[in-house]
């Protein structure tokens, strides 16, 4: 085929033959077998719950396996725990990621190994060390003594693999590494892993994005249920191929849409200003429409939500929602009939250690027994409702939402906005960090909440999404506005644009600047 | 590639900021100080006042030190105060029962200090019990145990005995004003000064801030995180023997009631001086500060006749002040 092929049998990095892996009755691995050779980049794709964490955490150390073989460079790999695998040469670069923030990139750098007399450690040469790991990254922001919280996402993910090779690391696995970082930050991830290959590292790349795997991997290996169903030199294989290897079947349509009909514009704001960001907004959102706000990441759309729904100040500016004007509290905003899902779900979206049921209602624990009683057994015959139409699997209602998959708690995130009805959803990247499958449904649920259902008396709400990944803005929206340094531009019909233009003005401002 | 741009630059090692952040408590330090010298009486400025001021920050001081170890490491100490009297207790009880040296007594007191506070690293680490519930216990264990050594009484020591030991928080005599400060204090200061090379310059003490931060990440990339932690409890436990050193040159006698809640005043040291409980914050510099603002402040209301009772709420109020202020500074920083 093309030049990238199957390199020769000696070149083989790593290697995991039949590993088997159960958890209880649950079967999350069965006699998967990858390698990965020397100077090539294999992908990793699959649903979630497919197995490829499970199996990386094998190769990391993390998990042990029941069954099966590991082999580093043809010798025998068997890491008892994750500092193991790091000293034999795999450094696994977790999605949240795995630094320390009160302390200097350098630090960071050389935690566990700083070099040390008498305890006494060299700062100099830590330096020198961390700055030979860095300096190929070549980002001004990184500098040994900066301090990681104060960085930005992309450079502490730069921080962690300068970590994995200043220890001299030969596999890499990159979980998810893209899914938090602006498109410069991507494009700068690529070139360094493209760097890597070409120092011979082993790299292993998971990721959601197909696009993106087409364009870093050399191979792509799909797992499904625990099981490889699919592999094959990149170049051979088309992104529909994938996907459908990936959810065992045709994805019917992914962003259906059906007649929506634009009612009464029921949020106005206009010149709204937060404490730093947004700088300037204005947009009006109807009835029975869906508005995208594209944008960079950090470019204040996260920002412009919560002054919204009240989680940060309005600086200036005017704020209508309904009948209601100016600012309000999230408490008051919930009344006035709008939910916010947060981007960030684990911290702020969901009360991980509580159940479904709690998760679900917890916005409004109202009618749920008599006197203001709050009976359990009602929570779940309300929550049962959303399990169902939502597909959220789970073991019933009162199971806690920290065991669940990543798809199955964004699915609870959104139930919550449903249990609560409310008429205006701001949609904060409802689709990170989750599998295809539970990515149709979200689209399929906005389009039906978009449309309504008059027969059943449910009237179209009105949806505000922000998101990252533009082919879902251009497949879910009517209307798209682009957000670039908190400044909010033009509202266009999604048949005027097209990705590239949007792409242009959310970075454009930043070339001319 | 552009290699100007991965070296340092010199200045970007002076940051305002973090200079900021570690003046603050000194500039607040300074302004309640100042606002003593208007309003109380004249004898608040004096040199001897400040001497006393110094000598009675010791106790909590020294304790300090090490209560702001383990605050960085995201744990804290609540039998500090047990172990303070413990200590004094352990002390006269070589001094007076066992007939030791001053120097034995001494070592022996911070040795049984140390050993207790090992045992609460220890448990900590083992049982995987959070370190509030552990210490919460030792602090029960420990003072039964004082209690017990003392057999619910105090011992006294008599007097020729004692040697030096009286002298470490005495009044300096005029033929030895080239101290300037009692020996107590210059210990206080030489340790102050050791901690604060140890947190900055060392591997236990970065691995101290990086468990304090990230635990798992520390785990990771191959910190002892356990041996660590037992380390700085007993650091700490020792800590708090050599402050129950100073009570004891203070009061001459082991007092198995002595020092009770000394371990919020200490963790009020540290946290006023900056450090969060929450990990990976904290500086030896803020702690002492935070220690001498509250003895200035004692001090200054007793100068000037105000009653216990609104000490205890200035000192109240400046606590949650104190932390407010640096939660405001650390948004900002953002």
């Amino acid at each position: 085929m093309a030049e990238r092929v199957e390199p020769d049998q000696s070149a083989i990095r790593l290697q995991m033959q039949g590993v088997c892996k159960r958890f209880g009755a649950t079967i999350a691995l069965e006699d998967v077998s990858i390698k990965v050779a020397s100077g090539q980049v294999l992908a990793l794709v699959g649903e979630n719950g497919a197995g490829k964490s499970t199996l990386m955490k094998v190769c990391s150390g993390a998990i042990k396996p029941d069954t099966g073989q590991m082999q580093l460079d043809g010798k025998p790999y068997q890491p008892g725990n994750p500092l193991e695998a790091r000293r034999a040469g795999v450094a696994m670069i977790y999605q949240e990621l795995s630094l320390t923030p009160h302390l200097s990139v350098e630090e960071n750098i050389m935690l566990g190994m700083e070099p040390a007399t008498l305890g006494v450690v060299h700062w100099k040469k830590v330096r020198q060390r961390a700055i030979e790991a860095i300096k190929e990254f070549d980002n001004p922001e990184l500098t040994p003594d900066a301090r990681v919280s104060n960085l930005s996402v992309g450079s502490q993910q730069l921080v962690e693999i300068a970590r994995a090779l200043a220890i001299g690391c030969r596999v890499l696995v990159l979980d998810e590494p893209t899914s938090s970082l602006t498109r410069q930050d991507v494009e700068r991830l690529f070139e360094i892993i493209g760097r890597l290959k070409q120092q011979g590292k082993a790299i292993v790349y998971i990721s959601h994005f197909i696009e993106e795997v087409k364009r870093i991997a050399d191979k792509v290996t799909v797992l499904r249920d625990g099981r490889v169903v699919g592999g094959s030199v990149v170049d051979a294989i088309s992104i529909d191929e994938i996907v459908a290897l990936m959810v065992g079947r045709q994805v019917e349509e992914l962003y259906p849409r059906s007649e929506r009909e634009a009612g009464e514009v029921i949020l106005e704001i206009e010149d709204l200003a937060g404490p730093q960001k947004p700088v300037s907004a204005s947009l009006k959102l109807r009835r029975g429409e869906v508005l995208g706000i594209a944008g960079l990441v950090g470019a204040g759309r996260t920002e412009l939500l919560r002054s919204l729904f009240g989680l940060e100040p309005v600086k200036r500016g005017r704020i209508r929602l309904g009948v209601y004007t100016g600012p309000a509290s999230p408490v008051r905003r919930w009344m006035q009939g709008a939910g916010l899902l947060s981007e960030d779900r684990k911290e702020e979206g969901l009360a991980l250690s509580l159940s479904v049921a709690d998760n679900i209602t917890l916005s409004k624990l109202k009618g749920f027994g008599p006197l203001g009683l709050v009976l359990p057994g009602k929570q779940d015959k309300a929550t049962r409702r959303w399990l169902e139409r939502l597909d959220i699997r789970c073991l019933g209602p009162r199971q806690s939402v920290s065991s669940l998959s990543g798809g199955n708690q964004q699915k609870v995130a959104i139930a919550r906005l449903l249990q609560h009805d409310v008429d205006v959803l701001l949609l904060d990247e409802p689709t990170r960090g989750i599998d295809v499958a539970a990515k149709a449904l979200v689209y399929k649920l906005i389009n039906e909440l978009a449309s309504g259902s008059p027969a059943d008396g449910h009237q179209p709400k009105a949806v505000l999404i922000v998101s990252s990944y533009l082919p879902e803005l251009m497949g879910v929206c009517d209307r798209v506005a682009v957000m670039c340094r908190g400044r909010l531009g033009p509202t266009y019909p999604i048949d005027e644009v097209d990705e590239h233009k949007l792409m242009l003005e959310a970075t454009g401002q930043e070339i001319n600047a | 590639m552009s290699d100007d741009l991965m070296t340092p630059k010199e200045t970007s090692r002076f940051n305002w900021r973090t200079w900021l952040n570690t003046l603050g408590p000194v500039l607040a330090l300074i302004a309640v100080y100042g606002i003593f010298v208007t309003i109380a009486p004249p004898s608040f400025a004096t040199t001897r006042n400040m001497e006393m001021i110094a000598r009675q920050t010791t106790i909590v001081g020294v304790a300090a030190l090490g209560m702001t170890i383990v605050i960085i490491s995201g744990g804290i100490d609540l039998s500090v105060g047990s172990i303070v009297a413990l200590s004094t207790v352990v002390i006269a009880w070589l001094l007076q029962n066992a007939g030791m040296n001053p120097l034995i007594a001494a070592v022996g007191g911070v040795a049984a200090a140390a050993f207790f506070g090992f045992i609460s690293g220890t448990l900590i680490t083992r049982l995987r019990v959070v370190p509030f519930i552990v210490t919460l216990g030792m602090m029960l264990v420990v003072r039964g145990a004082a209690k017990g050594i003392g057999r619910e009484q105090k011992i006294d020591v008599d007097p020729e005995r004692l040697k030096w030991l009286e002298e470490l928080l005495a009044t300096v005599p005029k033929e030895r004003s080239w101290m300037l400060l009692p020996p107590g204090v210059w210990v206080l200061i030489i340790l102050a000064i050791a901690t604060a090379a140890l947190l900055r310059y060392t591997r236990l003490g970065r691995h101290t801030f990086a468990i304090g931060s990230n635990e798992e990440t520390a785990r990771l990339c191959g910190v002892a995180v356990e041996r660590v932690k037992v380390l700085v409890f007993t650091m700490c436990g020792a800590f708090a023997g050599l402050a129950g050193l100073m009570q004891f040159s203070r009061l001459t006698v082991g007092d198995p009631t002595v020092a009770v809640g000394l371990e919020l005043n200490v963790i009020a040291a540290v946290v006023i001086g900056g450090g969060s409980l929450s990990g990976g914050e904290g500086s030896i510099l803020g702690t002492l500060v935070g220690a001498l603002l509250m003895t200035t402040i004692a001090s200054g209301c007793t100068q000037m006749g105000l009653p216990n009772w609104v000490q205890e709420i200035i000192t109240g109020a400046i606590i949650v002040v104190a932390v407010a202020v640096d939660r405001l500074r650390h948004r900002r920083s953002l």
